[in-house]
Formats: structure tokens, sequence, C-alpha cells
């Protein structure tokens, strides 16, 4: 079943001209020529095609923390999406390269509805609610953003997993003809991640389809991507192409990538330090200063009953 | 080779040298500039991590080049540009020096808590102070008169802790990427480049002073 009026059968791509701007990677990236960087770093130069991201309608939700937004420029141009690339504003430069329509989520696993589902099969776009979450990335800096979507907790009920699955599974698409950055073995690909049952039916699981009142841009995740809001960044995983019912512990891209750094519940905790950065403060994108991280990144009201009796020191 | 006479060398590519590695530096200066007036700026959105990779990337491009520079100089058959030798290797310290000052000043803004815990804790920080405090005595004894007092084959010797801190830099930059990232492992393989005529050319000596 297709709904043909969905926001995504509306607009067609236009053609727009390879904007030239000097910013921070190009002027790198040219000092890096002395190096012969480039020279590995180059992709055949094709048109640049942007699709303009069509508004969508959603009810004001509330999730909304009374915080300073973090401008959409920051948020639309600040990205870690690795199959585009490594640096912050690889994604921007290159996500255009995504085809997001049609999208097909392919279910699998232990349920009584597998299937591959059209993205407006399982996303009721008459139904999107905004949701402002703080987002904080392992790496230490943080955003306030107003993501357009629907709870998780539904949809996983009406994918009915049976009643011995007890993780759901998700993962990235990996294609490299649309993905320049998957030619590195930067990871295992495809982008691998997951979620307790109870973690996915809780309220504040999210799949977002939009952000800042338009459809995502293709470097935040399009067309659909989970958010998790107590979870560091990474958990929440951007351009889902499978949902997968398990009763086993799905291996994470980065767990498989470095086990003693990432677990698989990565919950936002200042006490567990990370190897690479110290989880106690955060850079809010703007601010200059670092402020403190909360536990659970301020959502231990909703989910710290999910983790109760668990050693969060050894369960990161 | 076309002949470069000294004088233009010494007063003309040199200063030229020195202004161009600068470069840069002033580049970095004017985006702060604006940066911390919270204006639009070449770093984005998170200058911090911006300069302090800038200036880490800046640190290892000039100690490579430091390298480089022995062997580009056999290759032309020429000892001319032994004469940048030490302008490079201090600018590779002075973006070193540059590097920890952004990390310390402009992002943890002196909570020395959290850098004494960095520098113990996070590894690939420990490895980057180690090149560092390698660094710094070569800087040192970098000029006329420490070669003078130290005899040139110790100054020799202690220089030669250059072959071990820029791997020490490319492994505090692998270490710092998440994941298997390739342009760490471009330095290296770099790195690794520029050392192969130098390890080449001493099994050669030895062989020879071996008596076989
Ligand atoms: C000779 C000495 C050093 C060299 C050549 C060097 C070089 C580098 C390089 C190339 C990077 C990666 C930049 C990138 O991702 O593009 C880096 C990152 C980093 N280095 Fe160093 N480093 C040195 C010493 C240090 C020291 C002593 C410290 C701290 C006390 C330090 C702290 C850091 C930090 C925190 C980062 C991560 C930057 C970020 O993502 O915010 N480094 N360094």
């Amino acid at each position: 079943m297709f709904r043909r009026s969905s926001p995504w059968q509306e607009k067609e791509s236009e053609v727009t001209p390879q904007s030239v701007y000097l910013n921070r990677r190009q002027i790198m990236t040219g000092a890096g020529a002395l190096f012969g960087l480039t020279a590995l770093g180059g992709i055949a130069a094709s048109a640049r095609e942007t699709r303009t991201l069509a508004p969508l309608k959603a009810m004001k939700s509330d999730f909304d923390p009374g915080e300073e937004l973090t401008p959409e420029s920051a948020v639309t141009s600040y990205n870690n999406y690795y199959e585009f690339g490594t640096n912050k504003d690889d994604p921007a430069a290159e996500a255009w390269r995504l085809k997001v329509k049609p999208w097909t989520v392919k279910v699998d696993g232990m349920t009584d509805k597998p299937g591959n589902y059209a993205l407006e099969d399982i996303v009721d776009y008459n139904a999107l609610e905004e949701r402002i979450y703080r987002l904080r990335c392992v790496e230490a800096w943080s955003m306030v953003i107003p993501w357009l979507g629907v709870p998780l907790a539904p949809l996983i009920r009406k994918l009915a997993p049976q009643s011995g699955a007890k993780f759901v599974r998700f993962e990235t698409l990996a294609d490299k003809s649309q993905m320049p950055g998957i030619r590195w073995p930067v990871i295992d690909w495809p982008y691998v991640e997951g979620l307790r049952m109870d973690e996915a039916l809780n309220p504040l699981a999210f799949l977002a389809v939009g952000l800042y009142g338009k459809e995502l841009p293709n470097q935040n995740g399009a067309p659909v991507r989970l958010v998790v809001p107590w979870k560091y960044g990474f958990k929440s995983i951007k351009s889902i192409v499978r949902i997968s019912f398990t009763d086993d512990m799905p291996r994470t891209a980065w767990m498989k990538s470095a086990p003693s750094e990432y677990g698989f519940y990565s919950n936002v905790n200042p006490e567990v330090d990370h190897p690479r950065w110290s989880q106690a403060r955060e850079r809010r994108i703007g601010e200059f200063g670092r402020r403190e991280t909360l536990m659970f990144n301020g959502y231990g009201e909703w989910v710290a009953d999910l983790y109760r009796g668990m050693d969060l020191q050894k369960n990161y | 080779m076309p002949k470069v006479p000294m004088n233009v060398l010494r007063f003309g590519l040199k200063p030229l040298a020195f202004v161009a590695m600068l470069l840069p530096f002033l580049w970095l200066a004017y985006s702060w500039y604006f940066a911390f007036q919270g204006l639009p700026n070449g770093l984005g959105v998170n200058p911090q991590e911006a300069s302090n990779r800038f200036t880490g990337d800046w640190a290892l491009r000039f100690l490579l080049l430091t390298l480089a520079v022995t062997p580009f100089s056999k290759l032309i058959k020429s000892p001319k540009p032994i004469l940048f030798r030490r302008m490079i290797g201090l600018y590779a310290l002075f973006y070193a020096v540059a590097h920890v000052t952004s990390y310390v000043w402009l992002d943890l803004y002196f909570a020395w808590g959290d850098i004494w815990a960095d520098i113990l804790k996070r590894t690939y920080i420990t490895v980057g102070m180690a090149a560092l405090l390698l660094l710094i005595p070569l800087g040192v004894t970098s000029t006329k008169g420490w070669i003078r007092r130290m005899g040139s084959r110790r100054w020799r010797k202690l220089h030669m802790a250059i072959y071990a801190i820029a791997p020490l830099a490319v492994i505090h930059f692998f270490m710092m990427r998440k994941g298997i990232q390739i342009e760490p492992l471009v330095y290296g393989a770099i790195y690794l480049a520029l050392m192969v005529p130098r390890v080449k050319a001493r099994l050669v000596t030895r062989r020879r002073a071996s008596p076989a």
C-alpha cells in the first residue's frame, strides 16, 4: 500500500551547480595536497543535485527542554555520518548523493509481519509530532534539536515482534555508489545499532523523518532515523533500511570496531569515562566553555528504571 | 637543478619560507578573532575542535617535512635545502605548542584536573605528550651555540629523536580517530617512505663495517 500523496513523492529534485565556497575543509585539503592527500581523497566530481526539503506538518509535543535551540545551520553542517566521510563537514558536502525516494525498510527476524515496507507504510506522515531533544555526542559536544517524527513504540507493536524477541537491531544503508565513505574500512559496514526491547518501547524512543519543520536533510540521516536522546548520538542510527527482531544482543558497529570502548547500552553517563574523551563535561555547540554532562543526558526520569539493578560501570 | 646564489637563498627564500609557514597560524588567529565574538568563522560551529585538529595536523606536517629535507637534498645533490631544516623543525615545535595551547586554553580552559586526567588516562594524549616532551629539547638545542657546546656527534644523536617523535605523532593521530581512518595512515605511509632510504643507508654502512 503506497500513499501517493506522501511528501516524498511531491517534489522532484532540482539540479543546482555545486556551490563554490571556501571552508575549513577545503583549506585543509588544499594544504594536505602538499602531501598528495587530495589524490586519495578525490572522488569524480559530478553535478550536485540538492533536494528541496518539503515542509512537514507536526503537532507540538510536551518534549521541550526549554533550552535554546542549536541553529539549523549548525545542525545541518556539523555531522558525524562516516558513510559520507569522517570529517564533520563531509556529510553536508557529500550526502546529496543519497537517493531517499522511494525508500524501503526491510523487517525481518522474530516477527509475525516480516516484509519490505515502504517508508510511508511505517511512518504516518499525518500523525507527526515535534519533539525537542538534547543530543549528546560521545565526542563531548551537544545540541538541542527540534525533530519531527513518530514515537517508536507503536511502530514496534505494529511490526508484531514474537514473544521471544528481546532486541531490535537497526541497519543503515551501505551503498558504495551513493556513499563515498564506504570505500574506506573505517568500520565493518553496514552500520548496525540496537536497543533492548524495553528501551525500544520506552516513550522517549523516537523515529525522526524531519527537523526544523522540514524533511530530514540527507546528512542528518534522511529519510528516517532513530533518536534515543538518553544515549550517545551514535546510537541514534541514520537512514534505516532494516529493522530486525532477535533474541541475541546485536553486535553494533562500534562494538565490533572497539569492544573495550563501546558497549551495547552507551547511555550518556558522566561517571563512566571513554578512553578517548572524558564524559564529565560537554560543549554545547554555540557556547564557548563546557557544561556539566547530565546522567542519561537529563532524561533519567524517563529511563532510569530501565537500568535499575544494573552495574552501569560494567554495562556501558 | 638551477643554481641558486647563496644570498638569494639566505635573504630571499628563507624569509619567504618563514612567512609561508606562518600562514596557517595567521589564518587560525584570524578565524579565532571572529570565533571569539561568536561571528561566523572558518573554524565552523565547534571552533575548539577545529583548532585542536588544525594545529595538530600542521605540527605533524612540519615534522614530516623536516624529515623530508635530507632525502630531498640528496635527491637534488645539493646541501642547500639543509639551510631550511632548522626553521621547519622549529615550526613543527611551534605548531605542537599551539596545538597544546589550543587544547589547554581554548578547549578545556585550564581545567587542570581534567587535563591531567586526560594525559594519564587517554592513551592517545599520553602518546601526544610523549611526542611533545621529546620535541622540546630538540627545539631548545637547535641553535649554533648548542651544537658547539654539545659537539656535533652528541647533538646529532640527540636529534635522531625526531625519528621516534614523528611516528609517535602518527600513532597519536591514529588512536584519536574513531575506527580505521585513512588520513593518519597516509601520514604513517609518508613517514615510512621517508625512513626507507635512511634504514637502507644504515644497513649498507653496517655491512661494510662488519668483517664478512
Ligand atoms: C608533537 C606533538 C603532537 C603532534 C604532532 C600532534 C598531532 C595531532 C594530530 C595530527 C591530531 C589529529 C588532528 C586531526 O584529527 O585532524 C591531534 C589531535 C589531538 N591532539 Fe595532538 N599532537 C601532539 C601533541 C599533543 C599533546 C601534547 C596533546 C595534549 C596534551 C594533544 C592533544 C590532542 C587532542 C585533544 C586531539 C584531538 C583534537 C580534537 O578532536 O579536539 N596532542 N594531534
